[in-house]
């Protein structure tokens, strides 16, 4: 079975800064890193490899430095890496990134199985991976925190907050994946040593507007429908105030009268 | 000359520093205070191939080099360098004097379990008499027939209670001295090997250290490794391969501390500014790179001589010697820097500063580096 595996390069959030003046990333020097659901997307395709005939293709829509993302995806064990990218395809939301997602798994063709990640870490959408689904028109089960594969179907057991669902689909299909789906595996260093030439980043097909079959006012900046109207940092301010009284009893009363003055109990 | 590190080496070092990240840092501090060895991360190092770093892939290595499996126990030894030295003792003292004159039959039962991470290799040279100086070694090795019969004791044997496998020196001819001694491929299972006592250490607590005894061991003729006579010439060489080990862990050390003293010093405020505004503190920090690279390029030339089929036994003395003062010094003085904090458990460097005081003292003191330096000198 072939499984399409789309991942995204993001910012290490856990190292990022925010511009206070412009309300956006401050991105230099700052590590990238496989999108943490993504890996796990990555991780369920390759242990599904590990016990069936599958090929597991990695596809990333980004600049030309997300290649790394896709050579560390081909050192964890996939198979082909496919980078989509050009100047046309930047700024796209999420509708126009996954108008050009789902053209390029329509292009590698033959599939019996998408996996995306939940969401990235640097947008939060959690949209990319239901649209291409509903571009490609193929099932889709999201929050996916296990899965089996049966003859023909998928089981997949979804996760919402009022409890799990358990849902089988038949393939094709697409499935998006939360971190307690797997825990990603590391590559090994025999895996290293092979991935990390000049070889493999050659091997790394990259395909650009004139490869894809998509419709411009459908792409980039201007084909997306999301405007942002304006971003910012929350401030954080400290208007917190100490109750004083004579005992715990008297700042028991004002703490009561307080809550009930703003409608809280 | 080139000083850059390729494309492959640069990822084995992220990802053992992820894995360090991952495996050890959330438990360190605990390890630490109950002596406690982290078998699980070691066998993720094997089972990854980052055991077999140096080794070639038909023995169960990786097929990369020594500059990779320093890189990776730097990385390990940053976190934990406990697991540091076990990682070292295995690969470099067990595995390579196997690795580099065991015959056939030895290299292919003797280094694949231990380098998949499934057991761990330990050294037997030193014995309470017989320190820095081998010719004291009394443990001895009777031939009888097509076995040989060992007696002694060996003190402060790492990884003597976890491993399976032991690469014992004992005397064949004590007449003879250090030209008696002879190195023996010796299993844990064999009948007379005895586990003493752990000791209670003042760092690395994570390594598990003992004393081991032999009595009346029976050890078949083929795990004799060469012949007769040649067990200091092996125990020489292992240690050339072992003061990579632990410059590597040194050098590991040392980074950890200066990362974590920039932090501190970026993030701290006293008198309205951040303690790296006050230039002392900065010009200290200054110094302390400096000497980090002057360590981390000596250990890549000790490195890359092995790893070229150089002579390295004078490179690697040095790097020793150079990669472990400045872990003492570094961890010293991150402590300082951390004022109170430093002192205390949680700002892990009193952890680093107690773990740098033994790179200065095994695998040959450092005044035994300068023997060795200052004899190459005036050979």
């Amino acid at each position: 079975m072939k499984i399409i595996v789309c991942l995204k390069q993001v910012p290490d959030t856990n190292e990022v800064k925010i511009d206070q003046k412009t309300g956006t990333l401050i991105r230099d020097g700052v590590p990238s890193i496989i999108n943490p659901d993504d890996r796990n997307a990555l991780e369920e395709a390759l242990k599904i490899k590990d016990e069936n005939d599958a090929e597991v293709v990695v596809l990333s829509m980004g600049p030309p430095q997300a290649k790394e993302a896709l050579k560390e995806a081909l050192a964890m064990g996939a198979d082909e890496a496919i980078l989509v990218s050009a100047r046309e395809f930047g700024g796209s939301d999420t509708w126009a990134t996954a108008t050009i997602l789902a053209s390029a798994i329509e292009k590698i063709g033959g599939f019996d199985l998408v996996i995306c990640g939940r969401q990235a870490i640097d947008g939060d959408t959690a949209q990319v991976g239901p649209e291409i689904a509903e571009f490609l028109d193929i099932p889709q089960v999201t929050y996916a925190k296990d899965l089996k594969l049966l003859k023909d179907k998928l089981q997949v057991r979804r996760f919402t907050e009022y409890g799990d669902y358990l849902i089988e689909s038949e393939l094709p299909a697409l499935i998006t994946a939360i971190k307690e789906l797997n825990t990603p595996r590391y590559p090994t260093i025999e895996n290293i040593m092979r991935t990390y030439t000049k070889e493999v980043e050659n091997s790394i097909k990259v395909w650009g507007l004139e490869d894809l079959d998509v419709d411009l006012t459908q792409i980039g900046l201007k084909g997306s429908p999301t405007n942002v109207y304006k971003s910012f940092v929350p401030v954080k301010s400290n208007n917190s105030s100490i109750i004083e009284g004579a005992d715990a009893k008297e700042k028991a009363g004002t703490m009561t009268r307080i809550l009930s003055e703003l409608n809280l109990i | 000359m080139d000083f850059n590190l390729n494309e492959y080496q640069i990822e084995i070092e992220k990802k053992a520093r992820e894995l360090a990240e991952t495996y050890l840092l959330p438990t360190v501090i605990e390890r630490d205070k109950e002596g406690i060895y982290p078998r699980e991360a070691y066998e993720k190092l094997g089972e990854l191939g980052f055991l077999g770093l140096p080794y070639a892939k038909e023995y169960g290595g990786s097929g990369a080099g020594y500059l990779e499996y320093a890189l990776a126990v730097k990385e390990i030894s940053k976190v934990e360098a406990g697991l540091g030295i076990s990682f070292s003792v295995s690969t470099s003292l067990y595995c390579g004097p196997i690795y580099n004159f065991g015959n056939e039959f030895q290299k292919k039962k003797y280094l694949e379990p231990v380098l998949s991470g499934r057991s761990l290799g330990a050294f037997g040279l030193t014995e309470p008499n017989a320190g820095s100086d081998a010719s004291g070694v009394i443990t001895t090795a009777r031939r009888e027939g097509d076995f040989y019969i060992l007696n002694g004791a060996k003190c402060f044997t790492t990884n003597g209670p976890l491993a399976d496998y032991y690469f014992v020196i004992a005397s064949t001819n004590p007449d003879l001295k250090t030209k008696g001694l002879s190195a023996f491929i010796v299993e844990k299972d064999f009948p007379g090997v005895i586990v003493g006592k752990l000791e209670d250490k003042m760092g690395i607590r994570s390594a598990q250290v003992s004393d081991m005894f032999f009595e009346d061991v029976k050890v078949p003729v083929e795990n004799l490794v060469l012949e007769e006579g040649k067990g200091f010439m092996l125990a020489m060489k292992a240690l050339d391969g072992g003061r990579i080990g632990v410059a590597s862990q040194a050098l590991g050390i040392a980074e950890g501390a200066f990362d974590i003293a920039r932090q501190y010093l970026k993030d701290r405020e006293q008198f309205g500014k951040p303690l790296f505004k006050n230039q002392y503190l900065a010009f200290k920090m200054a110094e302390l790179e400096i000497k980090l690279d002057q360590a981390r390029l000596m250990l890549f030339k000790a490195t890359l001589d092995k790893d070229q089929g150089r002579d390295y036994s004078i490179s690697a003395a040095k790097a020793k010697y150079v990669c472990t003062n400045i872990a003492m010094e570094m961890t010293t003085n991150a402590v300082q820097m951390l004022g109170g904090n430093g002192y205390m458990k949680d700002y892990h460097v009193e952890r680093m500063m107690r773990d740098a005081k033994i790179t200065q003292i095994y695998e040959g003191t450092n005044e035994i580096q300068q023997l060795i330096v200052s004899g190459n000198i005036f050979k």
